[in-house]
């Protein structure tokens, strides 16, 4: 078994344009940072991203926009981004917006094998138009596809060569959802870990959906809305 | 009248001890601050907390800790973190008991619009329409008038439509409303508020039964 790879460069190996990507995050908690910057380097182009989020101007997501390298992002909630507004308004970027629960659900019938889920969000909506419905118990729900990734790259605090990761607080998110769903996962972590220190009872992503796993550097964990309270 | 903060006041009298809820952004995110002494109230955060804790003291932000707004908060004793998709299947589930939301329209069916303009930016739905499409109970903090004086309590909502039929109470800066198969339920009114000019500016059916009780808040 060999996962392991040196750094964010090997591990985007294989990602070419056009192809459809998940990026982990909420905000920029929990984002991929190396592989993002790899992905920016590297300048592929015509991505579809998933993501809850698209960054901000210079961060995260943001950074792929910036240098154009995104056909269509897939996500809940887009605010914070003057460049995205931009190409949203002069049609260089298409944009489907999600209920944020229809897209971690999503990602997480992909992981469960599961082709699709019945949600109740967004019936009687926009988002309704031209999906297919049913009614379980006098309520209606929308039929909502898993989605189909080539790659999902995720961000984890602690990860061990065999792929088993464990996230700290919220940057959990859509991680370890994310991590289930890729085609082939890619995750980077903040610390890697001998095999056998991770307790089994505590691992949150079991290593099997992780294939590639590498040590990331130079975390910025910028942090979008700084919210304090003084000392009494 | 009330002022955003008298409306949150308000609502937190709606708080019962245990209660699991989910704050949105703005107006109800103060509900919190209001929260009865004694009386325990879980908060969801829809990016995967319950439990959600003040913010942090200056030097103590945490970047992996966050709320659904990207505020650093803090967790507190009996806090679980969990992942996306369960944060919205507790949702979906009914397990959380109280959502309080803002709107920029709610009609007097029920519906409510919160997510976008036509011709303005889209930022997105976010959470919201899982929320107001699974919620048990559902209390909408508003303004009662836009900026040019217009009703934002409609009969039908002509902003693109966020849930069908999930409002349960309006609370606004002018009195608190039920939502009931006949239109908004009069129930009380702001202070210095009078029923004539709540009839004046609500566009939706109202109901406005015996007389009505200024409310009292502390």
């Amino acid at each position: 078994m060999n996962k392991l790879v040196n750094n964010a460069e090997e591990a985007i190996h294989g990602i070419e344009d056009n192809m459809t990507l998940m990026l982990g995050g909420f905000g920029l908690c929990g984002i991929p940072e190396n592989c993002i910057s790899a992905l920016v380097k590297k300048g592929t182009k015509s991505l579809t991203c998933i993501s809850n989020n698209a960054g901000v101007d210079d961060f995260g997501i943001g950074l792929m926009l910036q240098k154009k390298q995104v056909k269509k992002m897939i996500s809940s909630y887009v605010g914070e981004n003057a460049e995205f507004e931009r190409q949203l308004l002069s049609g260089e970027l298409e944009v489907e917006l999600i209920p944020q629960g229809t897209l971690a659900t999503r990602c997480m019938a992909a992981g469960y094998g599961m082709p699709a889920i019945f949600t109740p969000a967004g019936v009687g909506t926009e988002v309704a138009e031209g999906k297919e419905t049913r009614v379980f118990n006098g309520k209606t729900y929308l039929m909502e596809y898993a989605f189909d990734a080539d790659f999902a790259i995720v961000k984890a605090w602690k990860g061990d060569s065999m792929g088993n990761l464990v996230f700290r607080s919220t940057s959990r998110n859509f991680n370890p959802l994310m991590a289930m769903a890729g085609k082939i996962t890619i995750a980077e972590v903040e610390e890697l870990v001998p095999v056998g220190s991770l307790d089994p009872d505590h691992v949150h992503t079991p290593g099997i959906y992780v294939h590639r796993i590498f040590e990331g550097k130079g975390y910025e964990k910028r942090i979008e809305q700084r919210t304090v309270r003084k000392k009494e | 009248m009330l002022d955003k903060f008298g409306i949150a006041q308000r609502i937190a009298r709606e708080l019962k001890d245990g209660m699991y809820v989910n704050l949105g952004i703005g107006i109800p995110t103060l509900v919190a601050n209001y929260v009865p002494q004694g009386m325990t109230i879980i908060l969801q955060s829809e990016n995967g907390l319950l439990g959600m804790g003040p913010f942090p003291y200056e030097g103590d932000e945490d970047p992996d800790t966050i709320n659904a707004g990207k505020q650093t908060i803090t967790t507190l004793p009996g806090s679980s973190i969990f992942d996306s998709a369960m944060s919205f299947g507790m949702i979906r589930a009914g397990k959380v008991d109280l959502t309080v939301l803002g709107a920029m329209e709610v009609a007097d069916n029920g519906d409510i619009a919160n997510w976008k303009v036509p011709g303005k930016m889209v930022k997105g739905m976010g959470g919201a329409m899982d929320l107001v499409a699974s919620a048990k109970n559902i209390i909408v903090a508003m303004q009662h008038c836009d900026k040019a004086g217009n009703s934002k309590l409609l009969k039908k909502c002509s902003l693109p439509i966020t849930g069908l039929g999930c409002v349960k109470k309006v609370v606004s800066d002018l009195g608190v409303f039920d939502v009931t198969p006949e239109g908004f339920k009069l129930l009380e009114r702001a202070p210095g508020i009078s029923v004539d000019e709540i009839k004046a500016k609500t566009e939706g059916r109202l109901i406005v039964e015996g007389e009505i009780p200024e409310m009292k808040i502390n």
